[in-house]
C-alpha cells in the first residue's frame, strides 16, 4: 500500500468515467455582510447506478451544491468556479441554453416539499406532460399516455384518473411519487433528490426510499440523495460524503462511515441520531453549539469550535486547514488527529457509548 | 353506493356552482337596496337638516316667482308631503313593478324599470341612461384593455430586472401616475394633443361606435389613454410586487430544474399566480366604472353616466342621481360576482 497522498484538489475519480464529476467546486454569494462561502472547494463523483449520499445539517452547502450541478443558481450574486461534469461535459461556464436543455433531460431533481414545489394552479398530468415535452417533441396525447404511464409506475393508483388532480388533492406521499414521476419522465441519468422524504411520515418515507431504489435499478441511474438524515443514506446510499461549512469532513463508502468512521463531526452525527435498539435510558450524544456563519468561517478546521478533541492535537486545529486525505481504501477524512489515534479513540471511545 | 354523485345528486360540483351562485345573487340585491336606501336617506335628509321645507324644496322645480298654491301642488305631486319611507316605497315600486305618472293633464306609463322622471325636465330617466351607458362602457373597457396590457408588462418587466434602471424609471413614473389627478393629467393632455397639436378633436366630441368605429376610437384616445395612466400605475405596481413574491416560490424552481426555457417560466408559472389578486382588484374597479369615470367625462366633456350624475347632483334632481348609483351598484356587484368565479376557475384550490 503506498502512503496516502496529499490531495489538495479534491479525491481523484476512479477508473471509468464517473457520470457526474464534481471538482473543487466554489459557490461563494456577494451580499452586503460580505462574501458568503456556501461551498468552498467541495470533489465528488457518482457513478452511473450508484448513490452517493451527502449529510450535513442545514447551512453545511448541500443544497447549493445541488442547484449548482443543476444550473439552477440564476442570482447575479452567485459565483461559481471548479469544474461540474455531466457525462464528460462540463457545466461551469457553459451556456445557460445549453444547461438548459440538459436540465430534465438528463438530469433531474426532486425537492424536499412537494406541495410547494408543484405548481398549485395546473393538475399534476399537466405538470408531467409539460416536463416531458420539453425534451421530447411529441404529440399532447403521446405525452399524457406516458404521464399515465409515469404515475402507474411510482405506484398512484388508478393513474388514468388521477392524471386530472390537483396537487393539493394528493396526500404527501402521493405527491412525492408525482414529484418523481415528473423527475423521472424524461429517463434522466442523474436524479438530484434534496431531502425528499424530509417533509413526509416515516411510514411513507421507508416506501418513498425503497420507490427512489426499485427505480434506480430499472433505469440504471446515478442518484444524489441529499439529506440531514444519517438513517436515510444508511437505507440508500453506496457513497456518502459528510458536508460542514461548505467542504466535505470525511467521504467514503457507506460500510466504511458507517463502521469505521474517523472525522469528530461523523461520530457527532452518529451520536445524536436516536434508536430504538438502545435503552431508553441512554441519553443521545448531541454536537456542541451551532453550525458556523458561511461568512465568517473559523480558522484551521471549521469544526474545531465544536470539536471535543482539538486539545489532544493542539493549535493546528486553529490555524491550518485540515485537506481531505485518503487514509488508505479510498477513506478520505478532513482532520488534523492522525489516522492510527482517529481509529483509536473511535473504536475506545465513541463506538461504545453510541453502539 | 359508491363514487362519484351524479349531475342532480346533492353534492356534485355543478349543483355546488348553481347554488353558490344563487345565494350570491341574492346578496348582490340586498346590497343593491341597501346602497339605494342610503343614497335616498342622503338626498332626502340632508335638505331637511339644512332647514328646507317641501316648499321651498319644490320651488326648484317651478317657474318664477309661483304662488304659494303652485308651489303646494308641485311638492304635492312630487310626494314631497310623504314620510322617507313612504317616498322610498313609492320609488322602488316603480323600479320593480313600474308606475302610471301623471305629467301635466295626461297620464304617462312608466314600464318595469321605471328609475323615475327627472325633476328637471320632466323627461323619464331610463332613456337618458341607456342612451348614456354606451358612453361610459366605451371609456371603460378601453381603458382598461390599455392599462391591463400596460400595468402587467410594465410589472413584470420591473420585477425581473429589480433594481435595474428600468425598474426604478417604471416605479418612479408609476408613483408619478398614481398621484397626478385625471384633472390635471386630462387638461395638460387636452391642451397639447388636441389643442396644440391637433392630433385629436377637441373635448366633447364624442360619436358613437354604431355611427363611425374610427371616429369612436379618435375621440376617445386621449380619455382612455388618461384613465389608463391612472390605473396602469397601480396595477404595474401591483403586477411587480406579486411578481417579485411568485418568482421566489418553490414551483418555479421545478419549473426551471425541468428545463422550462425562462420565458415559460415566467408567464405560464410566474404570471399565472400572480395574475389572481390583481383580476380581484380589476372586478372592482371596473365596477366603479362604469358607474362613470365622472372626472374624465366631466374633463373630456363626454356625456357618459359620470356627467349625468354630477350635474344632476349640483341641480339637486334626485331620480337620475338615483338612478346611476343604482347601476353603479349593481355593475360593481356583478362584477364582483364575475371575479368570485373567475377565481375559482383561476385557482383549483378554492373549488370545493
Amino acid at each position: 500500500m503506498t502512503t496516502p497522498t496529499v490531495e489538495t484538489r479534491g479525491v481523484p475519480a476512479p477508473a471509468g468515467v464517473p457520470y457526474l464529476d464534481v471538482q473543487d467546486l466554489q459557490v461563494h454569494f456577494t451580499t452586503d455582510d460580505g462574501v458568503v462561502k456556501s461551498v468552498d472547494g467541495l470533489s465528488f463523483h457518482v457513478e452511473r447506478g450508484k448513490t452517493l449520499g451527502i449529510v450535513g445539517e442545514s447551512g453545511s452547502g448541500k443544497s447549493v451544491t445541488s442547484m449548482a450541478v443543476m444550473g439552477l443558481h440564476t442570482a447575479s450574486n452567485a459565483h461559481i468556479s471548479g469544474s461540474i461534469k455531466l457525462d464528460g461535459e462540463e457545466l461551469v461556464g457553459a451556456d445557460q441554453e445549453e444547461v438548459r436543455h440538459l436540465r430534465g433531460k438528463k438530469m433531474a431533481m426532486i425537492f424536499q416539499d412537494p406541495l410547494s414545489s408543484m405548481h398549485p394552479f395546473y393538475t399534476v398530468g399537466k405538470q408531467i406532460i409539460e416536463a416531458y415535452q420539453i425534451h421530447n417533441k411529441v404529440s399532447k396525447k403521446a405525452a399524457r399516455a406516458h404521464a399515465i404511464d409515469m404515475l402507474d409506475r411510482v405506484g398512484i393508483p388508478e393513474p388514468s384518473q388521477r392524471v386530472d388532480a390537483y396537487p393539493h388533492q394528493f396526500s404527501g406521499g402521493m405527491r412525492q411519487r408525482a414529484m418523481i414521476a415528473m423527475s423521472l419522465s424524461c429517463d434522466p441519468e442523474l436524479l438530484i433528490a434534496d431531502e425528499p422524504t424530509t417533509a413526509l411520515d416515516v411510514t411513507v418515507q421507508a416506501q418513498i426510499l425503497d420507490l427512489l431504489r426499485d427505480l434506480q435499478k430499472e433505469f440504471n441511474s446515478s442518484i444524489v440523495i441529499i439529506t440531514h438524515d444519517l438513517g436515510v443514506v444508511a437505507e440508500v446510499a453506496d457513497d456518502i460524503m459528510v458536508m460542514y461549512a461548505g467542504r466535505a469532513a470525511e467521504y467514503g463508502s457507506a460500510e466504511q462511515l458507517f463502521n469505521n468512521p474517523e472525522h469528530p463531526y461523523t461520530w457527532g452525527l452518529l451520536g445524536s441520531m436516536p434508536r430504538f435498539d438502545k435503552a431508553p435510558t441512554a441519553r443521545l450524544l448531541p454536537i456542541k453549539g451551532t453550525p458556523p456563519s458561511l461568512i465568517r468561517v473559523p480558522a484551521g478546521c471549521a469544526f474545531n469550535p465544536r470539536c471535543d478533541f482539538q486539545e489532544r492535537v493542539g493549535s493546528a486545529c486553529l490555524v491550518d486547514r485540515p485537506d481531505l486525505i485518503d487514509g488508505g481504501d479510498e477513506h478520505f477524512v478532513a482532520c488534523h488527529i492522525p489516522t492510527a489515534e482517529r481509529q483509536k479513540i473511535w473504536a475506545q471511545e465513541i463506538s461504545p457509548r453510541i453502539s | 353506493m359508491a363514487g362519484p354523485p351524479g349531475f342532480w345528486e346533492a353534492g356534485h360540483p355543478a349543483e355546488n356552482l348553481v347554488s353558490y351562485i344563487i345565494r350570491r345573487l341574492f346578496a348582490a340585491v340586498g346590497l343593491v337596496i341597501v346602497i339605494s336606501m342610503i343614497t335616498f336617506a342622503i338626498f332626502y335628509l340632508i335638505p331637511r337638516f339644512a332647514g328646507a321645507t317641501p316648499e321651498s324644496m319644490a320651488a326648484r322645480y317651478v317657474s318664477r316667482n309661483p304662488t304659494a298654491a303652485q308651489l303646494h301642488a308641485t311638492a304635492q305631486a312630487l310626494g314631497f308631503y310623504d314620510p322617507i319611507y313612504v317616498q322610498y316605497f313609492d320609488w322602488l315600486k316603480g323600479v320593480v313593478l313600474g308606475k302610471d305618472v301623471v305629467v301635466g293633464s295626461s297620464v304617462d306609463h312608466c314600464p318595469a324599470p321605471c328609475l323615475g322622471y327627472s325633476f328637471r325636465t320632466s323627461q323619464p330617466v331610463l332613456p337618458e341612461i341607456l342612451r348614456r351607458f354606451p358612453v361610459t362602457l366605451s371609456l371603460a373597457v378601453g381603458a382598461a384593455i390599455i392599462w391591463l396590457i400596460m400595468g402587467i408588462s410594465i410589472g413584470v418587466l420591473s420585477a425581473l430586472k429589480k433594481g435595474s434602471v428600468f425598474d426604478r424609471f417604471a416605479m418612479t413614473l408609476a408613483l408619478a401616475g398614481v398621484s397626478l389627478p385625471i384633472f390635471w393629467t386630462g387638461l395638460v393632455s387636452l391642451s397639447l394633443f388636441s389643442y396644440g397639436l391637433g392630433w385629436t378633436p377637441p373635448g366633447g366630441s364624442y360619436t358613437p361606435l354604431s355611427e363611425n368605429p374610427l371616429a369612436w376610437a379618435h375621440a376617445l384616445l386621449l380619455p382612455w389613454i388618461t384613465l389608463a395612466l391612472l390605473f396602469s400605475a397601480q396595477y404595474a405596481r401591483l403586477t411587480r410586487a406579486g411578481m417579485l413574491e411568485t418568482m421566489g416560490e418553490d414551483y418555479i424552481r421545478t419549473a426551471r430544474a425541468k428545463g422550462l426555457p425562462e420565458r415559460t417560466v415566467v408567464v405560464k408559472h410566474g404570471l399565472r399566480s400572480a395574475l389572481t389578486p390583481i383580476v380581484t382588484i380589476f372586478g372592482l374597479d371596473f365596477g366603479l366604472l362604469i358607474g362613470g369615470a365622472i372626472l374624465t367625462e366631466v374633463v373630456f366633456g363626454l356625456p357618459g353616466l359620470g356627467q349625468l350624475a354630477i350635474k344632476s347632483t349640483l341641480a339637486n334632481d334626485l331620480p337620475p342621481v338615483l338612478a346611476v348609483v343604482l347601476v353603479t351598484a349593481v355593475f360593481v356587484a356583478v362584477c364582483n360576482l364575475i371575479v368570485d368565479l373567475t377565481y375559482a376557475v383561476l385557482d383549483p384550490r378554492v373549488r370545493v
